[in-house]
Order: structure tokens, then C-alpha cells, then sequence
């Protein structure tokens, strides 16, 4: 399983509910009902990956993530919504984690950093839009249409009063690399959060 | 007729005949005496009857849903890209009982029947039956055929109401409900649609007021029309564009009434071939089952609510070309499954083909459907 998967399934109480956004084939929602009695459904666009979600005997639905959730779930049905490499590819990660937090009680998303120093060399040394293992596609063909750095999600959080709980930065193997945690925002690949509004208990 | 029998068919089958002398108490009040059901059925049943799939027909379906009745058929059953060796609806491993409608005009007990009490056909006397009453009649057969449980039920558009049906009036008797091309609930332009049907059939005046049996005729025009009209609600705009476009059948307008567009050829071939298979009567029982049908109706107009009775995990499949029964109307449905926090999966498949989707070989479709039921299936193991 993915690393940055097995950090999320530590973040999540055993017995929860989940939705997971852009679940994929399902792997973590799986991972998931095996080793911590976790129920819950997944929302997912793409065609082929319903099918592997079915025949994982996850619970999906074939929706829009752009749409809303506001045509399937009501307000706090989940303990988490969880969206995996999935925010950068919103049309509107803003209202995205209203929506997350208005669904559940607890948000937890993973998305590439642009900040990482990578990145920072490709634009500052070639010119180029930088391109990274965790996002290899090309500027005009990537689904990464809202890429931002830790630094900017955490803006975005102040200003929406959303309270982050817990961060971890990971490398492209989603490893936790020791020296990410002391410059995140330039070592770190992979950047995942967990957050909440205005709730007490971390 | 096929020259040679597909393997990946049921290959002949035989209809057979279940008649059940309890009387059957009709939600109109009304109470059938006895009655009999005609039904198909492909594959074996296993030791512990675990198997078995009910397959529910739509509007002018009937049991006949897989393989041939004979080598002179022109074509197979209404189902058969799903039911088969092989297929999603596995007869390797499945069991599958496919039932003529109590109302139907195919065998089972329906306005084309005789009535024992008065020795002439029902006609218009057969009374009212809706999709509760099909379940009840459906549960019967199932008793008949020593099964307790079916390992699903399943069915498109009137048939998948009939899914809905079953999960929320008799729980425990299935464990999986797969809804295909169905609505929660009539909107009032179906309701419109089925109206302009039955007041085609009604004021054909070889209907006599559905006794038409006796006067040795049938509403043909109206039936056609009704079914013209139907055809037109099943094929998307894009389906019916690709098909003929505006393509004429003489390459050139002859200024008059009679066929000119190949559209017109066409619905009309389908209006006419439907009357030597279909029964007016019938038309006019399945416009009304389809139009009353609102299990949320029962429990205070929440569909939720209903659904908290059921116990099935649930698969819905919707076709985005599908204008009758439009995904938004899946999705309701959907969201009520959320609601009542049950076990459901929802495909959303893209196809033109409108609502005859759920008939056609759709690759997503099938892909969708034979995972789900590779699920349902490794369950018996």
C-alpha cells in the first residue's frame, strides 16, 4: 500500500465513518475495513476505477467531485472526509474543504508541494513550470490545475478558519524523511493534513 | 433464426407454468382468486437454493429474457447480453427465474386470460395490479421454487422498481438489489407520456372499452401508437440522429402524409410488429403500475425512510443518454440509499442509446455489472 495511505489509516479512529474523494480503485477504504473496522463510501469519476472499487466490494459512487457533495451527503454524515492527491485537481479547493468539513466532522488531504526545492530550482534555474515525481505531467496536460505549497494551504486555512490538527511532509516514496520535518516547506514532496473547524479535541 | 446456437447463450429454453390457488389480496383491494405465473429459468439451482437471481421484466418485456424458444426464433430473449455462460448474470453459476407478470400478456395470468369466475377473457375486468402486487405474486414463485433468499434480484426501468419493491416489502428475501435505469418515482411528464399512450389505445374503437377479445378485433392503431410514442421516449435525440438523421426513404420529398423519413419507416415498422406481440390491455395495466409507483409513499413520502427497511447492498446503474429515466432520477434514488446509510454502488455509464441502454452491450455497462456479480457469486463459495 502507498505510505502516504498507511500514514492516513494511523490518523483515522477505528470504527469511524469515512468518504473518501477521489477513492481511486479503493485501496484505502479497503486497508481501511480490514484492520480498523472503518465503514464508508467512496466517490470516484473514472470509469475503470469504478469497476476495480466494485470488484474490491468498496461502496462507490460515480460522481463529479466539482459538482458538490451537496447532491448526496448531508451535513456531518462522516467522522473524515479523506481526499488523497485529489484537492490540486478541483476546480475550487477552497469551497472543496468547506464542503469536506461540512460532510464530516474531520478533513485529511495529501497533495503534491510546489514549494519543495525542486520545484523551486526548475523555475528559478531553467524558467520552466516545474514538474516533479509527484506531478510529472505537463503543464498544458496535467489534472494538477490548482497546485499550491504548504505554505499556501495553511494561508487558505487561517483565512477559513479551518484549524489544522496534524501535518506530516513525506518524500515522492511517501517516507517520512527526517530533515522535511524541520524546512517542510522545501524538503517535504507530498504534503498531508488533517484539520477540522472548530473542533476541540485534536 | 439462428443458423447455430451461441455458446455464451442459455441456448433453447422452455417457458413453464406455476399456478397458485391461494387467492392474492391486489393493493386495490381487489383480490385475484387464484392465478398463475409463466416463467423461464436458465442455469441449476445449487443444493441450497443460495443461487437464485429474480430477474424482473419492464413495460412490454415478459419472461422470456434469455436464449430461444426455438430455432425459427429471429432473436434471443430481451436480456441476453447479460444473462448466459459466461455473461454477468452467470448461468454457470447462477440460478435465474425470469416471470411473466401477473397482468402480462405472455402466459401468466392477464387481461387475455380467461376468467374462471365468468368463463370469458378478463379484459377489462382484470384488475388493476401494481409493482407491490407483482412482488407478492414474484414471492409466491419463489416459495414454489423452494427459494427462501435470492442471491439477487435485478431488473432495468419498470423492472429495477420492481428490484426496489422487493428490497424494501420483504428484506430477507435477497441480499443484493441491482436497480438498472430506474426512477424513485413517475415524474409528471412520464405520467404525460404513458397518458397520451392509453388514450391512444382507449379511444381506438376496436378497443371496445377492453373487450375487444369478444368482438373478435384489436386496437391496432392505437396500440401502435402507443408504442410509436414509447419508442420515441426510450431512443435518445442522439441515438435517433445517428440512426436515420432526416435520411428519406425515396432520397426526395413527395409532398403528402405517407412515409417519407426513414424515422417514420421506422417507428412505425415498430408500432406495427408490436401489435402482433403485445396485448392493449396489458399496455394500459404496466402504464399504471409504472405511474403508481412510489414505495416512499408508504413511509410519510420519504424514500430514505423506506429504504431503512431494506437490507440488500445495492447496486444502481443509470445511462447518461437516458432521458426517461435520467441519471438525476438514479441519483435520487442513490442519495436515499446514503440517507439510510445502506450498502450501495452507483455507476454513472456514458451511453447515447437513451433509455434502451440498459439492453445494449455497453462495455462499462457489463464491466460494472460482472464485477458486482463475480461479488455476489464468490459470497456462495
Amino acid at each position: 500500500m502507498r505510505p502516504d495511505l498507511a500514514i492516513i489509516s494511523q490518523w483515522i479512529a477505528p470504527g469511524s465513518r469515512v468518504l473518501d474523494l477521489g477513492c481511486g480503485d479503493g485501496t484505502l477504504l479497503v486497508h481501511l475495513r480490514q484492520t480498523r473496522n472503518v465503514s464508508g463510501y467512496g466517490l470516484e469519476i473514472n470509469d475503470a476505477k469504478i469497476v476495480k472499487c466494485v470488484a474490491n466490494r468498496v461502496d462507490v459512487i460515480q460522481a463529479d467531485l466539482d459538482a458538490g457533495l451537496a447532491h448526496f451527503f448531508d451535513a456531518n454524515s462522516f467522522d473524515y472526509v479523506v481526499m488523497s492527491h485529489t484537492l490540486q485537481a478541483t476546480h475550487h479547493p477552497d469551497r472543496m474543504l468547506d464542503e469536506m468539513l461540512r460532510v464530516g466532522k474531520q478533513g485529511i488531504v495529501t497533495f503534491p508541494n510546489v514549494g519543495h526545492w525542486k520545484n523551486r530550482l526548475q523555475l528559478a534555474l531553467h524558467g520552466v513550470a516545474p514538474r516533479s515525481r509527484a506531478a510529472p505531467e505537463e503543464w498544458y496536460n496535467t489534472p494538477n490545475i490548482r497546485l499550491c505549497t504548504l505554505r499556501d494551504f495553511e494561508a487558505l486555512c487561517q483565512e477559513k478558519g479551518i484549524d489544522i490538527l496534524e501535518r506530516t511532509v513525506v518524500d515522492y516514496a511517501h517516507r517520512a524523511n527526517v530533515s522535511s520535518h524541520f524546512l517542510p516547506n522545501l524538503l517535504g514532496e507530498i504534503a498531508i493534513y488533517r484539520f477540522c473547524r472548530g473542533c476541540s479535541s485534536p | 433464426m439462428p443458423e447455430s446456437i451461441p455458446s455464451d447463450s442459455v441456448g433453447l429454453v422452455t417457458p413453464r407454468s406455476a399456478d397458485f390457488e391461494e387467492p392474492l389480496p391486489l393493493e386495490s383491494g381487489r383480490v385475484l382468486p387464484r392465478f398463475s405465473i409463466t416463467y423461464e429459468t436458465y442455469g441449476e439451482l445449487n443444493e441450497d437454493a443460495s443461487n437464485a437471481i429474480l430477474v424482473c421484466h419492464a413495460l412490454s418485456g415478459d419472461h422470456h429474457a434469455a436464449g430461444y424458444q426455438s430455432m425459427e426464433d429471429r432473436k434471443p430473449g430481451w436480456w441476453e447480453t447479460c444473462i448466459g455462460p459466461g455473461k454477468p448474470f452467470d448461468t454457470n453459476r447462477f440460478f435465474i427465474v425470469s416471470p411473466n407478470n401477473l397482468g402480462g400478456c405472455k402466459g401468466s395470468t392477464g387481461p387475455n386470460t380467461l376468467n374462471p369466475e365468468t368463463g370469458r377473457f378478463y379484459g377489462a375486468d382484470f384488475p388493476i395490479v401494481t409493482v407491490k402486487d407483482w412482488v407478492a405474486s414474484q414471492a409466491r414463485l419463489a416459495d414454489a421454487l423452494g427459494i427462501r433468499q435470492w442471491a439477487a434480484v435485478v431488473g432495468g426501468s419498470l423492472g429495477g422498481m420492481q428490484v426496489m419493491q422487493w428490497a424494501i416489502d420483504l428484506p430477507y428475501r435477497l441480499r443484493h438489489a441491482v436497480v438498472i435505469a430506474a426512477a424513485p418515482k413517475l415524474s409528471a411528464q412520464n405520467i404525460g407520456f404513458n397518458e397520451v399512450a392509453r388514450q391512444a389505445i382507449l379511444s381506438d374503437p376496436e378497443f371496445h372499452e377492453g373487450h375487444f377479445y369478444e368482438f373478435g378485433t384489436v386496437p391496432r392503431r392505437g396500440l401502435m401508437l402507443a408504442r410509436m410514442l414509447g419508442h420515441i421516449t426510450y431512443l435518445s435525440d442522439d441515438a435517433m440522429r445517428a440512426k436515420f438523421g432526416r435520411e428519406l426513404r425515396e432520397g426526395k420529398v413527395n409532398f403528402g402524409f405517407d412515409v417519407e423519413f426513414q424515422v417514420e419507416s421506422y417507428l412505425r415498422y415498430q408500432g406495427q410488429s408490436f401489435v402482433d406481440r403485445f396485448d392493449a390491455n396489458t399496455y394500459l395495466l404496466m402504464t399504471k403500475a409504472l405511474d403508481y409507483f412510489d414505495p416512499a409513499r408508504e413511509y410519510g413520502d420519504s424514500l430514505s425512510e423506506a429504504f431503512r427497511h431494506a437490507t440488500a447492498h445495492f447496486l444502481v446503474i443509470a445511462f447518461t443518454g437516458d432521458w426517461r429515466f435520467a441519471p438525476s432520477r438514479s441519483e435520487e434514488i442513490v442519495r436515499a440509499l446514503l440517507d439510510a446509510d445502506r450498502g450501495v454502488s452507483y455507476a454513472r455509464v456514458e451511453a447515447t442509446q437513451g433509455h434502451d441502454a440498459f439492453l445494449m452491450p455497453i462495455t462499462q455497462y457489463l464491466q460494472v455489472l460482472h464485477a458486482y456479480m463475480d461479488q455476489v457469486a464468490a459470497e456462495l463459495a
